[in-house]
């Protein structure tokens, strides 16, 4: 039930897409919704994870699977697993969570309430390029830049300095020029993606 | 047998009583615990988000480390690096393809002889735990697994994923009495403690106030993220549930320490933000 308009990519729709990134078929899932009853999250969510699978399912149809990729949900999903764990399927829905974020940031289709989250990330993966490791209070303040809440947490500060928490200097590993020749080759791989 | 310490960086900033409590019973236990060399970040829930190339070749590249130092397992004491460490070995176990792929980008041949361990089964394997105890941990306490210690069951292979058994078993040891309760691997919120403060608060609010309804002294955790959402954002919980909440929450290596007769500040007890204060009293059972 294609229609001309069919965002595709490859002649793919995205739970073809899916399929291919993950090994995971969405059309196993039989909508018992065991998943969303478990969902820490599903409360906050504009479409719980059971939903989710079923644009997926109907993603023959373009605004389904535009839905899915601008959802709140894929970026709130915690990836703590407990909707695979409890699946009667054993669908790994947390790995297509992950299928659909990255799709969604290549894209350009990340929901506008999930920028906080989504810049966390970005600072906290700076942070690894260029030390190797987690700059805590580096990352923070990246953070702070990138998502504007400047004042959030800024009484915290001397506290976990104070208790010996906080460290003013990131602690770097020797071999920084394998990680950035990782990091380069991983864009570069992203680049070359359809 | 030659194991590894895996720290993570959580456990060199914000969660450093966890690896102080860890190295101070490990050396009253004569056991050594060598860092893995020149360690680099797991990438944590940042890199899986982002790019799952990424997120495959940092805890990869550790991987590598150790087996190239000679290591035949990796104790990872921090849940959240213990799951991306164990779901790359298990995916690149699983796929010779993607195992090249993967030993290709960083730079080293990966062959999965390092055993990814958590902090309970590194715990388990030691005999005669209770022989060390010098001063019976006897409180009440809500063991508080998360989600990663046990999920996804097919990756970690590791007790069961609902109401598991194995850090109970441990208190147990140590002359505590384990609780029943409802929260044991329910989410804290996780990653989301500084960019969704909001939620962080909300969930680990739930798992706070079911350890307390029941009856328990302490929260006993096993994950630095655990520890910083229910422990550092206790101020941002009590706002949310409109109440105080007292209970202190414990590592696992905090609370054997003190059974062991270890002083608490060798512990690092003093840098908890809920004060560690639980009055003498004998378990019933």
């Amino acid at each position: 039930m294609r229609s001309d308009t069919d965002i595709q990519q490859d002649g793919k729709v995205l739970s073809d897409r899916v399929l291919e990134k993950t090994g995971v078929a969405v059309a196993r899932c039989y909508q018992c919704g065991k998943c969303s009853a478990g969902c820490p999250l599903a409360s906050e969510m504009d479409f719980p994870p059971s939903q989710i699978m079923h644009l997926l399912q109907l993603g023959d149809f373009p605004e389904m699977a535009e839905k899915a990729l601008r959802s709140h949900t894929i970026w709130l999903c915690l990836t703590c697993e407990i909707c695979y764990a409890r699946c009667p399927m054993e669908i790994d829905i947390p790995k297509v969570m992950d299928a659909l974020r990255h799709e969604s940031l290549a894209q350009k289709k990340v929901n506008p309430k999930a920028r906080g989250i989504l810049a966390f990330h970005r600072a906290f993966l700076d942070s690894v390029r260029y030390t190797g490791r987690l700059f805590e209070m580096g990352q923070v303040i990246d953070y702070k830049l990138r998502s504007g809440h400047f004042l959030q947490d800024l009484l915290q500060a001397p506290w976990m300095f104070f208790v010996g928490k906080l460290h003013l200097l990131p602690e770097r590993i020797r071999d920084r020029r394998l990680l950035g020749r990782i990091f380069a080759r991983i864009a570069k791989t992203r680049e070359n993606r359809p | 047998m030659k194991t590894g310490f895996y720290p993570g960086c959580s456990m060199k900033g914000s969660a450093r009583e966890y690896s102080e409590s860890l190295l101070a019973v490990a050396r009253e236990l004569g056991r050594e615990l060598p860092e893995v060399p020149d360690w680099n970040c797991c990438g944590a829930t940042a890199a899986h988000n982002i790019d799952t190339d990424l997120a495959l070749a940092l805890p990869a590249r550790i991987l590598a480390a150790a087996e190239k130092d000679g290591m035949n397992e990796v104790l990872v004491p921090c849940a959240a690096c213990y799951s991306r460490l164990s779901v790359t070995r298990h995916e690149l176990l699983d796929d010779e393809a993607l195992r090249n792929k993967i030993s290709g980008l960083v730079e080293a041949d990966y062959q999965g002889t390092a055993k990814v361990v958590n902090i309970i089964e590194w715990l388990a394997s030691i005999p005669d735990l209770e022989a060390w105890v010098k001063k019976p941990f006897a409180h009440r306490v809500a063991c508080y697994y998360g989600c990663l210690l046990v999920r996804p069951p097919g990756v970690v292979k590791f007790d069961r994923p609902e109401e598991p058994q194995s850090m109970d078993l441990l208190l147990k040891k140590m002359g505590a009495e384990p609780i029943d309760w409802a929260f044991k691997t329910e989410c804290c919120g996780a990653g989301f403690s500084v960019s969704r403060t909001d939620l962080v608060a909300k969930l680990s609010g739930l798992i706070l106030e079911d350890a307390v309804s029941r009856g328990a002294e302490a929260v006993i955790v096993a994950c630095p993220m655990c520890h910083l959402n229910l422990d550092m954002r206790r101020p941002q919980i009590e706002k949310q549930v409109g109440k105080k909440i007292n209970i202190p929450v414990i590592y696992i290596t905090q609370a054997l320490g003190l059974a062991m007769g270890i002083p608490a500040r060798k512990l690092g007890l003093q840098r908890h933000k809920v004060a560690v204060k639980l009055s003498p009293r004998t378990a019933e059972s």
